[in-house]
């Protein structure tokens, strides 16, 4: 299978994900959606500095992948070409910052580099979250939920109708690799002479099939603003979810169960 | 319930790819529209259903084809594509389903309803949630004609319905085809078909119509449709 295959069958798997029955995927995805966006915005407020913190703020992603059944590998592969990126981002910080703020023994480590892990692993925690909210929420649930928290109807349309786009694109992208691959063997990838015509057509084509996807969807009534059809009520359980976990991210914030537990447990041993 | 009085249409102005076109289709009437490629079948149903512009009177129910009345034309008419994959664009057939009942501002409930009248009426019940893209080409056909049931049109255009399906599936879509008791305008190369399903049979050629009337008729007509760059159906052969 080539690589634009893989890539249709990849987005195709996204939506196999968010089907799936599980504790998780049953929840109302407005409370998964607060309670994600409550998540980053917490993850993110970190100090720096605040490794052992930040720590804490694992548990959710760990207990979530366990609960829906969502592998953490799965989530991982999916998302290997971000998460270089995203590690990328604090590479330079042992560099600038290398006065030593940690003994572990007699082994120090330097600012620069307890930043960087902190940096990463907020990068780790915040994709890890939206991935489980994606992965366990089908595209539609969740774009009813951005339109319930008033994100304005002409962009959660576009993220939708991109959304169903990318694989019209990527399944024309896929026949027209397959025609040129046929026609040209033994050849790797498409000829840089091949270029500009492949492109050109690509574009004509996922032009036609999109024009075809709109003219279909407005003989069906579509004026601008869909009509979502699995909208079902909130419970109890999907208000405790959406207010009692942005709680306890907030408790985790200010209060750094890591530290205390560490505290408790030296006077433990010291009592011993 | 459609009627065409003098339709001309053209993709470039002057140069008409149909002219002089006047025909009409009453209601329950199922009509089959044939020609050559590029006789311009799909541009016909184009024009019926607002997305193209015309020169003459087309109405649908009175109704002249005008943009402000193409909510209510296009609640009336249906259409299923050629393409089942552009009639599918929601993840499961379920939700593609309810997508034309929820826009025209059916309740919840209602919609769900009519959904499952629909997949009850056509069998296909074990497809409710099914994901589009993990339903056989047969299927997806079904699911398409389904998609515009739930419209409950008065009239049902269809493009192409048979094409690219094995006998089975054929056959199945023919003996839906002939059980809907609504008003049909079925375009295809399928004579055989257009024979099983219709009474009337409209042919395009030379930019206009080259022959209406009963099915049977036209259809057994060699030279006609010879002449046309068509041949005769199987059965006839």
């Amino acid at each position: 299978m080539d690589k634009i295959n893989r890539a249709a069958l990849e987005l195709r798997e996204m939506d196999d994900l968010a089907a799936r029955q599980s504790p998780v995927h049953s929840l109302h995805p407005l409370a998964k959606l607060v309670t994600t966006i409550a998540y980053i915005l917490v993850t993110v407020s970190f100090g720096k500095y605040d490794l052992s913190g930040l720590l804490t703020m694992a548990l959710y992603p760990i207990i979530l992948f366990s609960v829906s059944g969502i592998s953490m590998r799965t989530c991982f592969y999916k998302l290997r070409y971000v998460l270089p990126l995203v590690c990328a981002v604090g590479l330079f910080n042992p560099f600038f910052d290398k006065a030593p703020i940690l003994y572990i023994g007699k082994l120090g480590a330097s600012g620069g580099v307890i930043s960087m892990i902190t940096l990463m692993l907020k990068g780790v925690l915040c994709l890890q979250a939206s991935f489980l909210l994606a992965a366990t929420t089908q595209m539609d649930a969740l774009c009813a939920a951005l339109r319930k928290i008033r994100v304005p109807g002409m962009l959660v349309t576009m993220l939708l109708l991109t959304y169903r786009y990318i694989s019209v694109m990527v399944d024309e992208v896929s026949v027209m690799t397959t025609a040129y691959k046929l026609r040209a063997p033994g050849q790797k990838g498409i000829h840089i002479s091949a270029w500009g015509s492949f492109l050109g057509q690509l574009l004509l084509r996922s032009m036609d099939r999109a024009d075809e996807l709109y003219v279909s969807m407005q003989l069906r009534g579509f004026a601008g603003e869909f009509q979502y059809a699995d909208v079902k009520r909130a419970e109890v359980r999907d208000w405790l979810f959406a207010i009692l976990l942005p709680a306890a991210f907030i408790l985790l914030r200010y209060c750094n169960v890591a530290e205390l537990l560490g505290q408790l447990l030296s006077r433990g041993t010291g009592a011993i | 319930m459609i009627c065409f009085e003098n339709v001309s249409i053209a993709y470039e102005k002057g140069s008409p790819v149909l002219s002089g076109l006047s025909f009409t289709i009453e209601n329950a009437e199922a009509v089959g529209l044939i020609g050559a490629n590029g006789s311009g079948k799909t541009t016909l149903m184009r024009v019926l259903l607002g997305l193209m512009p015309y020169e003459g009177t087309v109405t649908v129910d009175g109704l002249p084809v005008r943009k402000e009345n193409l909510r209510e034309i296009r609640k009336k008419i249906g259409l299923v594509l050629q393409n089942s994959d552009s009639q599918m664009f929601m993840p499961t057939v379920y939700e593609d389903i309810m997508f034309a009942p929820l826009n025209y501002g059916m309740s919840r409930e209602e919609a769900e309803k009519r959904t499952d009248d629909v997949l009850e009426k056509l069998g296909l019940t074990e497809l409710k949630h099914r994901h589009n893209h993990k339903i056989s080409g047969g299927e997806k056909r079904m699911a398409a004609i389904a998609t515009v049931l739930a419209m409950d049109p008065e009239a049902m255009i269809m493009d192409e319905p048979t094409s690219a399906l094995d006998p089975y599936n054929r056959r199945v879509v023919i003996n839906t085809i002939r059980s809907l008791p609504n008003t049909k305008l079925i375009a295809s190369h399928d004579l055989d078909m257009i024979l099983d399903t219709c009474d009337r049979v409209i042919l395009l050629g030379g930019g206009g119509i080259a022959a209406d009337g009963p099915a049977e008729k036209v259809l057994q007509d060699r030279e006609l449709l010879e002449t046309n760059r068509l041949e005769l159906p199987l059965r006839y052969q």
